[in-house]
């Protein structure tokens, strides 16, 4: 109700909302394109990491002893940066550190994009219900995501992952339980949405005319949750990213010798002061896609906001 | 009344406002706008959405947004008030001019008391003042404003209070320091008829009492005929035409003027409403819709909640091809009558016939079906219409739900349909933001109409729109009607609305039918007090006549208008 | 009597919460593995411990007694074995270390102050230097500072907390040399070297949350110095700074006050990470330690002590909210 709003004109122009629409606001915000482009870049990196460490001949399993001195430190500059070793080679081992972190691009993208993917097919499952249909089963719901919410929830998977049998393989246990509690984030979000978009005219309306509920929840009510869905899906897959690291970093993530940038950078922790490229260079690798869905994220919500303003 | 012009208050002189980003100075949302507020007048500054006239207000005290460049001269008191520093104009705030508000409920801080707020407000234009001071004060000004619970008033939040008590909480906290003038943007638009009534009263009291100016803002040109001694009518930024209310309204200049006096809807009180004439169907005939002893309760589940009954023991019925006007003011339970008639709010009790199938015993499949014969048209046209569906999706929604007509044959219909409410075929590609409000609903009516209901609900569908476009709505359910023949059922608070409408009118308050019978009888001879009053309320564009229908109005009004939201 | 009311109500549903969380957590941990006892008994196992675990645990009993001994052993505490022999694990008992031969809650005891020091001195600062931060953006939104800081923000968003910790390590302490490199010193032993080795920790954990909260409070402030009761505020003829924070700050607060308790969990975790970082010998390197040899009574004891602190914390965020807001629905 401010005096902004008084000042609109008869003539409202269009504010498109379509797919078009969003690539060009993404195309003309320069920090959502850098994002957008490194995302692309990682992911082909991940997904061509034996090509791309054929390039320079190397993988990241073999032991390289002879490039490390004696206290298992590399020797050369920067940690042992050659034509060979890209970054260089890791301290103890010897070995390639390029290969290391493009392999563990892997593991990362892997778990964070498939918890997300279950985080968010959980979650907008019992956001929808418990917002339309409401109820005991909503107010149920709602308690159940209320503790889940303030759990500690790295406490308890570090907790889990000493009863797990060794069995199950690491990354899937992980994408499971990461996912398993990135849910009621998500459920709460779409939940509010669909709760004020149940009173939406248009909504009442749909019902007025005799459409079923799931008729109803497919045709009116969905279309109009799933930009929140995707840019709130774009920003949970670095959390579920840095989740994987710091429980690899700590120790209980993905056990060796699969890569990981995680415990890569846990193991740097003794090698700070010797060998600090043995930190830089997962570390920047971790902050750069991490940083790149966020800013992504942020032009993504942005572009499909209606009442953004528009720059 | 004295010979003597009253002495000038406050002086705009050639005052023109734009935006940044918005049309820039090119554009100016305010161009070149004159007037003088004189002591112990009101001046009302008259225009549609859009007018500028809001704007032009919120200059005065240099309460814009940053990206406003205002040029001209505002003078109070022989100081110049455009470009004054920050200390002068929050001297000036409150102190020499106070401010009230379109919406009551959204003007208070949400987590303070009212007394604390009336108290923040009478210390920042007197720090020195003691405790037990201020206290008094405020207790005071409550009182004069007529509110009557004042211990409970002061120590309540806003939410716990009606919109009509906030509202002179609200002009109590702008008087707090004397001021010479008061600004009243809306102050009565979001309220009730007879809340607005009192409201109004108020303000007049202000005006003679203290030689207060008030620069009133609206819309409503029956506020302007019940309170203004001067009007400017403002369009697009610009001052249309100037005059004393009296002449305004007897003898309008401007075209503009004349157009927007013409399509306010007026109450024929003296003589019988030239209406349509209904076609009375045979006396046996199966009403087209029939509500018995109708009960509605909220909120009635277990946990101890309260629960609100909304509507009691309610009964009419609506022939086909006749219009029933369902009048009330908010809390009356019209709205969820109507919710009822579609079968979007279950009955407690009693039940609700549409063609003689009984929705509250009727199966899924049975309900589906009804619902076919059932059109209904919202109040708000924003939000009726899903944003993202084109215009032509959302009308042929009625068709893929009930027909199996293929997408070629919707689209003829669609087409038909946009015709029918003569709207371009063209708009069917489009979306709602693109629209204007009155487009929208037409739209919406073109949707209700698509499966030829025997039933048309309309509930308030005009009272969002601006009054020139509000006619042309009317006008056009009127038509359809008479081409259609379908019944309607026809929600609003604007008896004037109402009465150009409708065939027979239901009176409700608080749940409960007041008063029922046919337009001419109801709304020019009412029987019961409420309706009574009601009527009385109710401002008409007629200085003359509204005077003497405010001596009326004080006559009837023995109810108290603070009435209280259960809570 | 209607606060009355609301505090008996959510104090109702915390202690339902909690035994819930307690028996799923018993559920999880001693009644899905295979043999609960040789998992108790930890890494290396001798024969007495075994014959303890399997004491404690009372495997002979049925499921419902097991979990009837552990959830009134919370309460009121337990002891098992029998004669001389006997361990007392008095109230609360959250379970029974048989490596370290101690009870969890004494080793919690032990390692709490580390924790706490970090976990509350960190949340102090975040909650300052963000909420700060955040309304300075809004106040002069769109220009170069605001840019700024929500750059700063989304870029400590992004970086993983032992990132900054490592680094700042290596910056602060082996470059500069201005800051110890890790280690904690009891504030009861020498309060400056106290706060002197808490410093970086403090700044890394903040530094993250900070960033949240600032780009939080920037969006609630934006909405709020919108809404219609802060043009009311201007038109009294109130000052600035005024309008600002008594009714502005005090509507945006709302909401993060909610959040908080919220990330209260999230908090926890950090400062696991944060002792790995700094060496320091608190709750989550305790933890660590735990699961790496296979310690089930220390893990799981205080997996439950962390979840009930964090209900009862929310219990008490719930008592705040219902005070900050007066539209909440006090009872309901």
């Amino acid at each position: 109700m401010t005096v902004a709003n008084t000042v609109e004109g008869a003539s409202v122009t269009a504010r498109k909302t379509g797919f078009r629409h969003v690539v060009t606001s993404i195309r003309g915000d320069g920090w959502a394109s850098a994002g957008i482009i490194t995302i692309a870049v990682f992911i082909l990196a991940a997904i061509f990491a034996p090509l791309l460490t054929a390039i320079p001949g190397q993988n990241p399993y073999t032991y390289h002893l002879g490039l490390l001195d004696d206290s298992g430190a590399p020797k050369g500059w920067g940690g042992g940066i050659s034509a060979t070793h890209w970054f260089g080679v890791e301290p103890l081992t010897g070995r390639d550190l390029f290969a290391i972190v493009v392999y563990g691009a892997r593991t990362s993208l892997l778990v964070g994009v498939s918890a997300t993917i279950l985080s968010v097919l959980i979650g907008v499952l019992v956001g929808i219900t418990t917002g339309f249909f409401g109820g005991w089963y909503d107010r149920v719901m709602s308690r159940v995501v209320d503790v889940m919410f303030g759990f500690p929830v790295l406490v308890f998977l570090i907790a889990l992952t000493a009863i797990v049998p060794s069995s199950i393989p690491r990354p899937l246990f992980m994408i499971v339980v990461i996912g398993l509690f990135g849910w009621p984030a998500i459920s709460r979000v779409v939940r509010g949405q669909v709760l004020s978009l149940r009173e939406r005219n248009f909504v009442v309306a749909s019902t007025a005319m005799g459409a079923r509920p799931g008729h109803v929840l497919f045709t009116q009510v969905l279309p109009n949750v799933t930009a929140t869905i995707i840019v709130y899906a774009t920003i949970m897959v670095p959390s579920m990213i840095g989740f994987e690291a710091a429980l690899s970093f700590l120790g209980v993530g993905v056990p060796p010798p699969t890569p990981s940038w995680g415990r890569t950078i846990g193991d740097a922790v003794g090698w700070v002061q010797t060998s600090p490229m043995y930190l830089v260079f997962p570390g920047l690798a971790l902050l750069l896609i991490t940083l790149a869905f966020n800013v992504f994220g942020d032009g993504l919500r942005d572009a499909l906001d209606p009442k953004a303003v528009r720059r | 009344m004295s010979d003597e012009p009253a002495p000038t208050v406050l002086s705009v002189d050639e005052v023109s406002i734009s935006f940044a980003g918005q049309g820039g100075p090119e554009r100016p949302v305010v161009d070149r706008v004159s007037f003088d507020l004189h002591a112990g007048r009101v001046l009302a500054l008259v225009g549609e959405s859009g007018s500028g006239k809001s704007v032009t207000a919120m200059s005065v005290l240099g309460l814009l947004p940053g990206t406003a460049t205002v040029s001209g001269s505002i003078r109070l008191d022989g100081g110049e008030l455009i470009g004054a520093d920050a200390a002068r104009l929050r001297q000036v705030r409150g102190g020499q001019i106070g401010t009230i508000f379109q919406e009551p409920m959204n003007a208070f801080n949400p987590v303070y008391t009212i007394g604390w707020q009336i108290a923040e407000a009478i210390r920042s234009h007197d720090p020195r003042t003691a405790r037990a001071e201020v206290e008094a004060r405020v207790a005071e000004l409550l009182s004069a404003a007529g509110i009557r619970d004042v211990a409970r008033v002061r120590r309540a939040h806003p939410h716990e209070l009606s919109g009509g008590q906030l509202q002179r909480a609200m002009i109590a906290m702008a008087i707090c320091s004397n001021p010479v003038a008061l600004i009243a943007d809306e102050p009565t638009t979001a309220l009730d008829v007879t809340v607005q009534a009192g409201i109004l009263d108020l303000i007049r009291r202000l005006r003679d009492e203290h030689g207060t100016a008030v620069l009133l803002i609206t819309h409503d040109m029956g506020v302007v005929a019940d309170l203004a001694d001067d009007v400017v009518v403002m369009r697009d930024g610009r001052v249309v035409e100037r005059a004393d209310a009296a002449t305004l309204f007897a003898r309008p200049q401007a075209a503009y003027t004349k157009a927007l006096l013409a399509a306010v809807p007026t109450l024929d009180t003296l003589e019988a409403p030239a209406g349509r004439v209904a076609p009375r169907p045979a006396e046996d005939a199966e009403p087209a819709a029939e509500v018995r002893g109708a009960c509605i309760v909220y909120g009635a589940s277990g946990w101890g909640r309260r629960s609100l009954t909304a509507v009691e023991d309610v009964s009419f019925h609506i022939e086909a091809g006749c219009t029933l006007g369902l009048v009330g003011e908010s809390g009356s339970g019209k709205s969820t009558v109507g919710r009822a008639l579609a079968g979007l709010v279950p009955l407690r009790a009693g039940a609700v016939r549409i063609g003689g199938v009984d929705l509250t015993t009727v199966s899924a499949r049975g309900l589906r079906a009804v619902r076919k014969r059932i059109g209904y048209v919202f109040q708000d046209p924003a939000s009726s219409l899903n944003p993202r569906l084109t215009i032509g999706q959302a009308i042929a929604e009625p068709l893929r739900l009930h027909t199996d007509a293929s997408a070629a044959g919707r689209r003829t219909r669609v087409d038909e349909l946009l015709d029918a409410v003569r709207l371009d075929r063209d708009f069917a590609g489009r979306f709602q933001h693109e629209l204007s409000g009155g487009q929208r609903q037409r739209v919406a009516i073109a949707r209700a109409i698509a499966l030829n209901p025997t039933l048309l609900i309309a509930d308030e569908p005009t009272s969002a729109l601006d009054v020139s476009v509000q006619a042309s709505i009317l006008e056009l359910i009127r038509r359809l009607q008479d081409e259609l023949g379908f019944a309607c059922l026809f929600i609003s608070h604007d008896l004037a609305v109402v009465q150009a409408l409708v065939d027979d009118v239901v009176v409700m308050r608080r749940g409960r039918i007041v008063e029922a019978g046919p337009a001419e009888q109801v709304l020019t001879a009412p029987r019961q007090p409420y309706t009574q009053r009601l009527l009385a309320a109710a401002p008409v564009a007629d200085p003359v006549q509204q005077r003497l229908r405010r001596d009326e109005w004080r006559a009837l009004n023995t109810a108290d208008d603070d009435v209280e939201i259960v809570t | 009597m209607r606060m009355l009311r609301f505090i008996l109500f959510r104090l109702l549903g915390m202690v339902i919460v909690l035994l819930v969380v307690a028996t799923v957590s018993y559920a999880i941990f001693y009644l899905l593995p295979t043999n609960p006892a040789q998992l108790s008994c930890g890494k290396p196992c001798t024969p007495e411990n075994l014959q303890r675990a399997k004491e404690f645990m009372g495997t002979a009993s049925p499921w419902w007694q097991q979990l009837w001994n552990f959830l009134t052993g919370i309460v009121a505490g337990r002891s098992f074995g029998s004669g001389d022999a006997a361990i007392v694990c008095s109230a609360p008992c959250f379970g029974y270390s048989f490596q370290q031969n101690a009870s969890v809650t004494e080793l919690i005891l032990s390692r709490f102050p580390v924790t706490a020091s970090i976990a509350g001195g960190a949340a102090v600062l975040w909650l300052i230097t963000g909420v700060a931060g955040g309304v300075i953006s809004a106040l002069r939104r769109g220009s170069a500072l605001d840019r700024g800081v929500m750059t700063v923000a989304i870029a400590g968003v992004s970086t993983p907390s032992y990132l900054v910790g490592l680094l700042a390590i290596l910056l602060f302490g082996f470059t500069l040399q201005w800051l110890p490199t890790g280690g904690y010193v009891p504030l009861t032993e020498d309060p400056g070297q106290w706060f002197l080795h808490l410093i970086l920790p403090w700044c890394t954990l903040a530094f993250i949350s900070a960033a949240i909260y600032a780009r939080l409070t920037r969006g609630q402030m934006i909405e709020v110095m919108g809404e219609d009761y802060i043009r009311t505020a201007r038109a009294k003829g109130l000052r600035e700074p005024r309008v600002v924070v008594t009714h502005g700050l005090r509507n945006a607060l709302i909401p993060v006050v909610t959040i908080f308790g919220l990330d209260l969990g999230a908090l926890l975790g950090g400062t696991v990470i944060a002792e790995k970082v700094f060496s320091m010998q608190g709750l989550g390197a305790m933890l660590i330690d735990a699961v790496h040899s296979l310690d089930l009574q220390l893990v799981v004891g205080f997996t439950l002590f962390a979840a009930f602190l964090i209900v009862f914390a929310n219990f008490v965020v719930d008592l705040v909210y219902g005070f900050v807001d007066p539209r909440v629905k006090v009872g309901a």
